[in-house]
């Protein structure tokens, strides 16, 4: 406890730095409204339900994104691995595309599919499906051959191999990839609400800027970083448990 | 398992063909999108054929507005880069080697890393203006992170013995620090900057569409406003072309500086 609260006293004093020079109008207060006048913008935020309905529209926007991404980018990276013509015809492909910024998506999936859940949907999909193809490709590449080899002797169909020996040697890095994904699931998601959306949490927070109150969207954008960080940590508790098995 | 079903005259061509594959898919890729914006199936609003977007790259281009553009984004993500990268490998190092600034910067990198740090961007609007100031701040608050966390990581794996020898030998801190420390820890320095180049694209991008003016990712959503779609296509070839020299640029650098480790003996992957 002692130890914990001098790790991250660091962050406390830089509280009560923000907290000290908005009262004290080092700085204005429009610049820098101070940090309890934030919190209570919260509360009123919390009281209200703008934050809950937002925040339910970019997590629902999120989750699907990336749930669409790891399932297709991960079957799509083991195939790659496992079948030859597939790594030839496709991995140019990821190659290229690879580095491409994601959020030079923005634009075309609203112009594909609008404003809505759909744009948000498909661009957190294409962003972040290539980390997860990249993480399980080069997981099940280092799959341990004679694992595989000792499986088919046993008489494992293909399919059975492929589920039960590549899988879950490609997991670790698989599931590495996938964290990269969710990172950047939010910064795309936050972005495209940003530029282009209508509900969300993104929204909000340029709504309130673009009205210019402030503390309130200071405290959004708070609620959104301490969002990603809760969803990075909650995510490497899941990984700890799932990659038990290994050592 | 690779081969299983390849016949043994494809097998003879086998070197030689796995090498023209790769042109042979992108090919096809681009022949794919011409063919397909062409065949009715979807209008030219949803898809405009790839030769309609290049002949508006090749006015773009004539016009002199490609190169204004591409520069200023170029200038705006490469300036955010390396003000990240000297002073994330600065403050790493600082890290490692003193105890007050540990203390302080180790929660907030700790928490600060898995942040959306975008969310931000309308407050250093607020704070900056919307110019270059700004975006440039943007980018180099997303992108320092992996920078410090991977000069940490690679400045605390030195080698005890390699310091020792060299302080036993009468090197001052200041030479330890360049001659053993930063060497030592170069491939994982130029691992995070590797991680943070795409996150100086990425921000930028989205600086310049919420923050509009001129640049890529402003011209992109100035064309999607106008609905004039062969312009946010012609954008995103643009930023996609940019974004890959200059990652791959980034690894030819990244073999140039470590010929002297190991890893430039094993086979180059991607």
């Amino acid at each position: 406890m002692k130890s914990a609260l001098l790790r991250y006293s660091p962050l406390l004093l830089l509280a009560l730095l923000w907290e000290g020079s908005a009262r004290l109008g080092l700085v204005s207060a429009l610049a820098l409204p101070p940090l309890t006048e934030v919190a209570r913008s919260w509360a009123t935020l919390f009281r209200e339900g703008d934050l809950w309905s937002n925040a339910a529209a970019s997590l629902y926007r999120g989750g699907v994104g990336l749930l669409l991404a790891v399932v297709f980018g991960g079957t799509l990276g083991i195939l790659m691995a496992w079948w030859r013509p597939v790594d030839a015809l496709l991995s140019p492909l990821v190659e290229v595309f690879y580095p491409l910024p994601k959020s030079a998506l923005i634009p075309i999936t609203a112009l594909w599919l609008g404003f809505g859940d759909g744009s948000k949907i498909l661009l957190i999909f294409l962003g972040c499906m290539l980390p997860v193809t990249l993480g399980a490709f080069n997981g099940a590449r280092g799959t341990d051959q004679v694992l595989v080899w000792s499986a088919r002797s046993m008489g494992a169909s293909r399919l059975r191999t492929l589920w039960d020996v590549v899988l879950p040697s490609a997991l670790p890095e698989l599931l590495n990839g996938t964290r990269t994904a969710l990172a950047l699931a939010f910064v795309l998601l936050v972005s495209s609400e940003l530029i282009v959306a209508r509900s969300g949490l993104g929204y909000l927070i340029g709504f309130l800027g673009a009205g210019g109150t402030y503390d309130a969207m200071f405290a959004v954008v708070l609620t959104v970083a301490f969002l990603g960080f809760v969803a990075d940590r909650i995510y490497q508790r899941i990984v700890d448990r799932v990659l038990q098995w290994r050592e | 398992m690779a081969g299983v079903g390849v016949s043994a005259a494809a097998k003879r061509l086998g070197h030689w063909g796995w090498r023209v594959v790769p042109w042979l898919s992108i090919t096809a890729f681009l022949l794919l999108w011409e063919v397909f914006a062409r065949s009715g199936l979807v209008t030219p609003f949803m898809l405009p054929a790839l030769s309609v977007v290049m002949e508006r790259i090749a006015s773009d281009a004539m016009s002199g507005d490609l190169v204004q553009n591409l520069s200023l984004t170029l200038y705006r993500s490469l300036a955010g880069f390396l003000i990240a990268a000297m002073a994330g490998v600065a403050l790493g190092i600082g890290m490692v080697r003193n105890r007050v600034l540990r203390w302080f910067f180790d929660p907030i990198i700790s928490i600060g890393f898995p942040m959306p740090k975008i969310a931000f961007l309308p407050i250093v609007g607020l704070w900056l203006g919307y110019y270059d100031a700004s975006k440039i701040s943007m980018i180099v608050f997303d992108a320092i992170f992996p920078v410090v966390t991977a000069t940490i990581a690679g400045a605390q794996a030195v080698e005890r013995e390699l310091v020792w020898s060299a302080r036993n030998m009468g090197a001052s801190e200041r030479r330890i620090l360049w001659e053993i420390v930063f060497p030592a820890a170069l491939p994982q320095i130029l691992t995070g900057l590797q991680v943070a180049l795409p996150i100086a694209l990425i921000v930028c991008i989205v600086a310049e569409m919420t923050m509009g003016g001129i640049g890529l990712g402003g011209a992109m959503l100035t064309a999607s406003r106008f609905a004039d779609s062969p312009g946010v296509f012609a954008g995103i070839v643009e930023i996609a072309v940019a974004g890959l020299a200059l990652v791959k640029g980034m690894s030819v650098l990244r073999r140039r500086l470590l010929l002297w480790h190991q890893e430039a003996l094993a086979p180059a992957t991607m």
